[in-house]
C-alpha cells in the first residue's frame, strides 16, 4: 500500500479552478433542490401579489401599449429578486458561519470566493425561475405584450439593479448571528421596499417618505426597473449612479464585516 | 528530510488567555502523532496553528515548508475537526464528491466511502445520519482527497464504545498505508493504541514527546488494584503514600512509588484484600504523573477511561 501513495506523484499541485466552481455550484443548487422549505415564498409570493393586484386594477392605462398590470409586473419582479438575494444569499451566509460550515470550507483548498460565487449563482437560478413563473402569469392572464428585446432588457435591468441589495444581504449574513439575521433583514428589507415604491405607487405615498425614499437603494432600483416602460421618476443614468453608488457602500460594508467575522475565527 | 508539519516557538493568545506558550514540534512523513492533553491544554490550538485556521502570535507554522494557508500545502492534507456543519439535504456520496473536487488528484468516491464503513448509506442524507455516522462521514471528507497527511481533532469523541473501537481500526488501516496522521484525544488508550509518538501537551507547552513505551516507562509507579469486601472509604486509607486513589463499589485502585510500604500498612490496618493486582502504570497513569494533574477528561475524581464512558449519540 506504501507503493500506490509514493508512486501517486501528485500531477497537478491544486484542483482545476472549474472542477470546483462545477461541484460547488452544483452543491448550491442540490441544497436548493432538497429544501424548497427555502425558497418557496420567493417564488410564489411575487406572483400571488401579482395576481392580487395586477390583475385585479391592471388594465388602467398608463401610456401607449402600457397598463398598470405591466408596472405590477415589473415591480414583483424587483421584488423577487431584491428577497432572494437578501434572504436566501444573505441570510444563507449566516447559516453556514452558525453551522461552522465556513470552518470546515476554510480548512479544505477551496478559495472563498468560489463557495461565494456558488451562492450567487444559486440565486440567480432561483431568480430567473421567479421571474419566469411571473412573466408567464403576466403574459397568460394580464395581458402583458413584449417583443424579445423587451424582455431582455427588462430582465437586465431587474438583474444588475439589484446588485447592492446583494451587498445589504451579505452585510447582514456576515454581520449578524443565525438568530439575528432574518429579523434585522425583515426589519431593514420590508419598510424600505415600501418606503420606495416596490409594494405601492410612490405617489400614493405620504410626502416625508417620499422624501426619504429618494435617497433608498431600493427607490432607484424600481425606477430603473419602472423605467423599461417610461415610466420612471428619474432618468435612467441617475438611477443608475445612485444604484452604483450604494452597490459600493453595502459591498465595502459587507466586505468589513467578513473580514471582521474572518480575524475573530482565524486569527 | 524536511518536516511534514512544524511548529517553531509557536505562541498563541485569545485575548488574555495564553493558549500555547512556545510549542515546538515537527513531524516528518510518516509518523503517526497522538496530541494528548486535557480540555483546554492547547492541543486544538496547535492542529488550527498546523492547519492555518488560527495564525501564531509570534513564532511560526509551516505545513509542507509552506505558510499552512498555501492552497498547494492544503491540497495535500485532509481534515477533521471538533465541529463543522455541512450543507444540508445533500447526501453522503454527494458531499464526497463536493469535496474531491477541490483537491487536484482525489480518490474514488466508491473508496473513500469504503475506507469510511459508509457505502450502505452513500444515498442517505447526511442530516438523518446518527452520530456515529456522522463521525464517519466527516472522515470520509478528510480523506476524499488522498491526503498525505491527516489531521484528526479528537476523532472519536461522542462515539459508543462499539463505534469508537472500529473507528480505531479504520484510523489504524490509513496510517498502515505510510500516511502521516496527527490526531488529538484526551484519551489515553487511544493514543497508546494508535500512535507510535505521544505529544503530551499541558497548559499551552510540550511537556513530553515520546513513544507511548518511553512515557510510561517515565514513570516508576505502581499501580495497585483489589477488591475490597468491607466497606472503605478514604479516611481508612489516610497517610499511605499514594499518587492517586480511586474507589468505586468495592474496587480500589490505586497508584503509588512504594507498592511494598503501601500493602504492609493495608495489612496492618486489617483491611480485607481480594484480587489482589500490582501492575506496571499505563499511560493513563504516566499522564497523572506527568501533568501532576487528575483526570484528563473532566477533572472528576475517578480516571474515566473509554470503557466507562456513557453511550452518546
Amino acid at each position: 500500500m506504501n507503493a500506490t501513495l509514493t508512486s501517486q506523484r501528485r500531477r497537478a499541485e491544486v484542483a482545476p479552478l472549474g472542477r470546483m466552481v462545477a461541484a460547488q455550484v452544483r452543491g448550491t443548487l442540490l441544497f436548493y433542490w432538497r429544501n424548497p422549505a427555502f425558497f418557496v415564498f420567493s417564488l410564489v409570493l411575487p406572483v400571488f401579489f401579482y395576481s392580487f393586484f395586477g390583475l385585479a386594477f391592471g388594465q388602467q392605462r398608463v401610456a401607449r401599449n402600457v397598463t398598470v398590470s405591466y408596472l405590477i409586473m415589473a415591480q414583483m419582479g424587483a421584488y423577487a429578486v431584491s428577497s432572494i438575494l437578501v434572504f436566501n444569499i444573505g441570510i444563507g451566509q449566516a447559516n453556514r458561519r452558525a453551522t461552522g460550515q465556513d470552518r470546515l470550507l476554510r480548512a479544505t483548498p477551496l478559495p472563498a470566493w468560489v463557495a461565494l460565487f456558488a451562492d450567487v449563482v444559486g440565486g440567480l437560478a432561483l431568480s430567473l425561475l421567479s421571474l419566469l413563473a411571473l412573466f408567464v402569469v403576466a403574459v397568460a392572464a394580464g395581458g402583458v405584450r413584449l417583443g424579445l428585446p423587451e424582455w431582455g432588457s427588462l430582465l437586465l435591468r431587474l438583474l444588475l439593479g439589484s446588485l447592492p441589495l446583494l451587498g445589504l444581504g451579505l452585510a447582514i449574513g456576515y454581520g449578524a448571528s443565525q438568530n439575528a439575521a432574518p429579523a434585522l433583514a425583515n426589519l431593514i428589507y420590508l419598510p424600505m421596499s415600501f418606503a420606495s415604491g416596490m409594494f405601492i405607487p410612490i405617489q400614493t405615498l405620504p410626502d416625508f417618505v417620499r422624501a426619504i425614499a429618494h435617497y433608498l437603494p431600493a427607490y432607484h432600483y424600481t425606477q430603473l426597473v419602472l423605467g423599461q416602460f417610461g415610466v420612471s421618476q428619474e432618468a435612467l443614468w441617475r438611477s443608475a449612479l445612485w444604484l452604483a453608488g450604494w452597490g459600493i457602500v453595502l459591498f465595502a460594508v459587507a466586505i468589513r464585516l467578513y473580514r471582521l467575522d474572518q480575524i475573530r475565527k482565524f486569527a | 528530510m524536511e518536516p511534514v508539519v512544524e511548529l517553531v516557538r509557536a505562541h498563541k493568545r485569545y485575548g488574555s488567555v495564553e493558549a500555547l506558550r512556545g510549542v515546538d514540534l515537527a513531524i516528518h512523513r510518516g509518523e503517526v502523532v497522538a496530541m494528548l492533553g486535557p480540555n483546554g491544554a492547547g492541543k486544538t490550538t496547535s492542529i488550527n496553528l498546523m492547519l492555518g485556521l488560527r495564525r501564531p502570535t509570534s513564532g511560526q507554522a509551516r505545513l509542507f515548508g509552506r505558510d499552512p494557508g498555501d492552497r498547494q500545502a492544503r491540497s495535500r492534507c485532509g481534515v477533521m475537526l471538533q465541529e463543522s456543519g455541512l450543507p444540508m439535504g445533500l447526501r453522503v456520496r454527494e458531499l464526497v464528491d463536493l469535496f474531491r473536487a477541490y483537491y487536484p488528484d482525489p480518490m474514488p468516491a466508491g473508496r473513500a466511502l469504503a475506507l469510511a464503513g459508509l457505502e450502505e448509506q452513500a444515498r442517505v442524507q447526511a442530516n438523518k445520519l446518527s452520530g456515529g455516522q456522522l463521525r464517519r462521514l466527516y472522515y470520509a471528507l478528510a480523506i476524499c482527497g488522498d491526503p498525505e497527511l491527516l489531521f484528526l481533532d479528537e476523532p472519536t469523541v461522542g462515539l459508543d464504545v462499539e463505534s469508537r473501537r472500529a473507528f480505531l481500526g479504520t484510523i489504524a488501516d490509513f496510517a498502515a498505508e505510510g500516511r502521516t496522521i496527527v490526531l488529538t484525544t484526551h484519551y489515553l488508550e487511544e493514543a497508546d493504541e494508535l500512535a507510535e509518538r505521544v505529544v503530551v501537551i499541558d497548559r499551552g507547552r510540550v511537556i513530553a514527546d515520546a513513544s507511548p513505551g518511553e512515557i510510561k516507562s517515565q514513570v516508576a509507579g505502581k499501580r495497585v488494584s483489589f477488591d475490597c469486601p468491607q466497606p472503605l472509604d478514604e479516611a481508612a486509607l489516610q497517610g499511605l503514600p499514594l499518587r492517586h486513589l480511586e474507589l468505586r463499589a468495592g474496587k480500589v485502585r490505586m497508584l503509588t512509588n512504594q507498592p511494598e510500604e503501601v500493602l504492609r500498612e493495608m495489612f496492618r490496618r486489617g483491611i480485607e484484600i481480594r484480587n489482589l493486582e500490582v501492575t506496571g502504570a499505563d499511560l493513563e497513569e504516566a499522564f497523572l504523573a506527568l501533568t501532576g494533574r487528575h483526570t484528563p477528561a473532566n477533572g472528576v475524581q475517578t480516571a474515566r477511561r473509554p470503557e466507562a464512558e456513557e453511550v452518546v449519540g
